[in-house]
């Protein structure tokens, strides 16, 4: 076995081994999982920069692959391998990771406990980078529940008060669309020509027309409901607020900024591909519920008093953004789609952390009671959450901009296919009410940065002496900022990375 | 083949070997223990592990031994082939299982010690026997040596009420259900004039299809179905599990009914192949029955050992629904049908051990026995929660655990048949796969996210501590070798070898 072969597995199980020593830390030395945790996520994200710079960009394509039978009577292979599509989220999840071990020196949620803390979110690291690996629909969908159980127990144990409804709510949601996907998954096995789980393979088969109208129908609906509700699109995103809101930070943190993209990119790496027909049909409902989300995602944004439910009603939007370049099916809509999740990942992930902090400092996170003059009281922070929340509601020159415009731009001219259907009317009004939606964002992020930031703090916050952001803080988030701001003028580091391969998808599968 | 003996009272003694030793091993227990101090009578449990440990020796020499192949001894009534030995390697693994799960048990229970382990034993005897017998009279007798000392065990807590109330009841459907067995199989030899399998199968195929002789099968495998505790045959199993100490319950929900599957298996699959198209339908609908029941009524339980005998009724639900689809003559479909149950015996055997073993810790702090008892055990035992999650969250069939490939092979086995009876009996095991998860997870929840009654820990000793450990290592890991399983006895073997 060469390294091509064997970095993936090593990258991907390697949280996984670093979350069963945790475990055997004594509970009286149960500081020292903090330092494992750190380095097991160091190396992880080196090793995942490692296949990144050892991905030859010259050949592109499908690399560090390795296909070994897992189950043999059920045809069921150990498939995994990477390309461009998924490498910019297989290197943000282990960033985040990293940069939640870090920030877990600086404060976990009650009741602390950090050694089973980590070990959940060392387990939810192989779950996440998994999934973006994964060419086997059953090792697929194995990764994709290992997500479930460490989420679950995060939320319920050292989420906000209302946590067990979140938890249980969370975990019967995604459960209920996983089941309905693994239907699917199998009926794709059982209806190939030539029976198997393998991804590249059924697309093969999808290309080349071997599933009939009516089983894509039926098989994207089933694929669609899985997808739907991870990703969460309206109207399957009611666990969204719940889960967002009660989760500790670093749990939030890895929601949004990792395992909403799991149902966005399955639908790119599963569901398009191998059902194109069933695609051009779903498209238009795509396009029209993401709207929906985008302007839904702000309206409820405008109604929140609660900081960090404002925060995930946010994401409900973003994500609308994201799937409606989905729809479009065109290679900018899709090359948007990713850009829009890095940028999600990467703003919506700092926008918790500050959440998290915040509400340490203040105790709170109605901000009514935070009351403004955030600047004044704490200015280094005033200004992170300012920077933040403007990258968010999608200033050009900051990283939360690319993602919008080019959806708007690919849903002004969808795919072919589409406009010979005849939706090309449906798609430019939905680039309409999208641009209104983009308006209303910015105005409830300006609402919320009036109310948080500006004006005069109230007395009992300008005398409390609340710290500003501390080393450790600074540390777990200069990252995240520095991308923030370089992914706006440079979103080449992006698009270069997944153009080629979107390409290669859109024409080979949809012939857009 | 094995060669024909002509002789039945011909015997070989390296066939035997696995058997003669756990034998020996019970039959020195009850003379040692005459002898031994009543603080030293715990210290039989190790004769009894070690006559299983010695067992585990024969069995492997007799896997390098036969290979592809198989011995037999009295007359090809007692066969041992890759099939036998495969059971008879679960049996005795999970007898070593409860054997540590006794062992603290008894101990503290201080009463019965040699007895008990005496009886253990010879149950298990009893299930060895199972898998190897080819003959209709042989299974009948392997059967009873499974039962009867079953009955005696489930009354061993003299001095509760509920244990002599489910020994009672499990006597008596026990014995009932043996009879109609018995007289069913009175019959079929009257039809077929031998109690040979593959004899009966020959004698069956083709012949003329009686009303009375139709009966008789389904009478014989009614009588099975009370072992398996498939409904409606399965009103003991709920009273039974709860009174019983909790190391019986234990063999009983995994040892006795895996033995069930066994006999179930070689009548089904060899003697009555013929007549599948008969008997499949029924055992669909009971699995259908047996797995909706069981889930349903599983969820109201606040009585840890009821919850768990319902969850075990319904996954004797889902063992069945492979019998459900069988189709005579169809040798690829009826081979699939058959790994799927190996494969879900093996993977139900793990983890519902693992669960009983959690329990067994948890009892002697809390012998109420009670779900609530389990409120907040994750700030108390975090590794004893943690393993206990991991068993339940198995038996509910969350990836990557066992469970959930024991449930696929099952799901894959059914849609391969193709019919609407196949696919209604998939449908059927993921909506029960989707409720089940309802009262596992309560439990799961119960023990995480709640407030502990008391911050004592619960100290598992080590012997129970090494049951929990393993086999909480083999439901995570196991996963990677379900194929092994799947292909390493297979349907041909077992007609091959009768």
């Amino acid at each position: 076995m060469t390294w091509e072969e064997l970095a993936i597995t090593v990258t991907v199980f390697l949280p996984l081994l670093g979350a069963a020593i945790i475990t055997f830390v004594p509970r009286r030395h149960e500081e020292s999982a903090k330092s494992i945790a750190l380095i097991v996520s160091l190396a992880a994200f080196v090793l995942s920069l490692a296949i990144l710079a050892g991905y030859d960009w010259g050949a592109r394509g499908i690399q560090f692959q390795l296909n070994v039978s897992w189950i043999e009577a059920a045809g069921i292979n150990y498939h995994v391998g990477i390309d461009g599509i998924s490498l910019p989220l297989f290197v943000l999840s282990y960033l985040l990771t990293f940069l939640c071990a870090v920030y877990s020196y600086h404060h976990i949620e009650e009741p602390g406990r950090p050694k089973a803390f980590l070990a959940l979110m060392l387990m939810l690291q192989t779950g996440m980078a998994g999934c973006f690996i994964a060419f086997d629909l059953i090792l697929f969908f194995v990764f994709w529940e290992l997500v479930l159980v460490p989420m679950y127990f995060m939320i319920g144990i050292w989420g906000g008060p209302n946590r067990q409804y979140a938890a249980v709510k969370f975990f019967l949601y995604t459960l209920f669309g996983s089941v309905f996907m693994l239907v699917a998954f199998l009926a794709l096995y059982f209806a190939a020509p030539e029976r198997t789980f393998d991804i590249l393979a059924l697309q093969q088969m999808g290309a080349a027309g071997e599933f009939t109208a009516n089983f894509q129908r039926l098989a994207f609906a089933a694929i669609f409901l899985g997808f739907a509700i991870k990703v969460p699109m309206w109207p399957f995103h009611t666990w969204l607020p719940d889960a967002h809101t009660e989760a500790p930070t670093v749990g939030s943190v890895l929601l949004a900024g990792i395992l909403l993209k799991m149902g966005t990119y399955g639908f790119i790496r599963i569901a398009l591909p191998i059902l194109p027909d069933a695609a051009v049909e779903y498209a238009p409902i795509i396009g029209v519920l993401a709207v929906i989300a985008i302007i839904y995602g702000a309206l409820c944004c405008l109604a929140q008093t609660d900081l960090k439910r404002l925060i995930a009603f946010s994401s409900v939007g973003h994500m609308g953004f994201v799937m409606l370049g989905i729809a479009t099916l065109t290679p900018i809509g899709i090359n948007a789609a990713i850009f829009g999740m890095v940028a999600h990942g990467v703003i919506t992930g700092m926008l918790f952390f500050l959440a998290g902090s915040i509400k340490e400092r203040y105790h709170t996170r109605e901000i009514a009671e935070i009351g403004g003059g955030m600047v004044k009281t704490m200015p280094k922070m005033g200004v992170v959450l300012g920077l933040t929340a403007v990258a968010s509601l999608g200033l050009p020159g900051l990283a939360g901009f690319w993602g919008e415009i080019l959806a708007l731009l690919a849903a002004f001219n969808p795919a072919p296919s589409l406009v010979d259907a005849g939706y090309l009317t449906l798609f430019r009004v939905l680039v309409v009410f999208g641009a209104v939606g983009t308006v209303l964002t910015a105005g409830y992020f300006l609402y919320m940065m009036q109310r948080v930031l500006m004006g005069e703090p109230p007395e009992r916050w300008s005398e409390a002496g609340l710290r500003d952001i501390s080393p450790i803080e600074w540390g777990a988030w200069m990252p995240l900022i520095v991308l923030t701001v370089l992914l706006g003028p440079a979103a080449f580091l992006v698009t270069g990375m997944t153009t080629p391969d979107v390409t290669t998808i859109m024409t080979t599968f949809l012939g857009g | 083949m094995p060669e024909l003996l002509s002789d039945p009272t011909t015997v070989d003694l390296f066939a035997l070997a696995p058997e003669l030793s756990v034998i020996v091993a019970a039959l020195a227990i009850l003379l040692v223990e005459l002898f031994l101090p009543a603080e030293r009578k715990r210290l039989v449990m190790l004769i009894g592990m070690a006559g299983v440990l010695v067992a585990i020796g024969f069995l492997i020499a007799l896997a390098a031994d036969i290979g592809g192949g198989s011995r037999a001894a009295f007359g090809n009534a007692f066969v041992v082939d890759q099939y036998a030995l495969l059971f008879k390697g679960l049996f005795l693994g999970v007898a070593v299982f409860v054997l540590l799960l006794s062992y603290r048990y008894f101990s503290e229970f201080r009463t019965y010690q040699g007895e008990y382990y005496f009886l253990l034993l010879a149950a298990f005897v009893g299930m060895l026997l199972m898998p190897s017998a080819r003959d209709l009279v042989m299974l009948f007798i392997a059967l009873e040596i499974v039962s009867i000392p079953g009955f005696v065990m489930a009354g061993l807590r003299k001095f509760d009420l509920r244990s002599n109330e489910g020994a009672l009841k499990f006597f008596i459907i026990g014995v009932l259900s043996v009879a109609v067995l018995l007289f069913g199989m009175s019959i079929v030899y009257g039809f077929t004039g031998t109690t040979d399998l593959v004899g009966i199968a020959v004698a069956l195929e083709g012949a003329e299809r009686a009303p009375l002789l139709l009966a008789a099968v389904l009478f014989v495998i009614v009588g099975f179905g009370f072992k398996v505790s498939a409904v409606p045959f399965h009103f003991w199993a709920p009273d039974t599990y709860q009174g019983s100490p909790v190391p019986v319950t234990a063999f009983l929900s995994v040892a006795s009914k895996a033995a069930g599957f066994a006999g179930l298996l070689q009548v089904c699959f060899v003697a009555f192949a013929p007549l599948a198209d008969v008997w499949a339908p029924v055992l669909g609908v009971i699995a259908v029955l047996t797995m909706t029941l069981g889930n349903l009524v599983a969820m109201q339980q606040t009585n840890m050992l009821r919850l768990l005998a319902y969850s075990s009724i319904a996954h004797a639900g889902y063992m069945l629904v492979p019998f459900g689809i069988v189709q005579p003559g169809n040798a690829a479909l009826n081979s699939d049908a058959f790994s799927a149950v190996l494969v879900y015996l093996i993977a139900y055997a793990v983890m519902n051990m693992g669960a009983f073993a959690a329990v067994t810790a948890v009892t002697r702090a809390h012998p109420g026995r009670q779900v609530a008892d389990y409120t907040g055990l994750g700030h108390r035992s975090p590794g004893l929660a943690g393993a206990m999650s991991v068993f339940l969250l198995s038996l509910g069939g969350v990836p990557p655990l066992v469970g959930l490939w024991a449930k696929f092979y099952i799901f894959i086995a059914s849609v391969e048949a193709g019919t609407p009876f196949g696919l209604f009996l998939a449908a059927m095991v993921v909506i029960n796969s989707v409720i089940a998860m309802f009262y596992y997870l309560a439990v799961v929840r119960t023990m995480w996210m709640d407030e502990p009654l008391s911050v004592e820990p619960i100290r598992p000793g080590f012997a129970l501590g090494t049951a929990v450990g393993g086999l909480a290592f083999l439901t995570v890991g196991l996963f990677v070798a379900v194929d092994l399983f799947a292909t390493s006895a297979n349907l041909s073997t077992l007609v091959a070898g009768g």
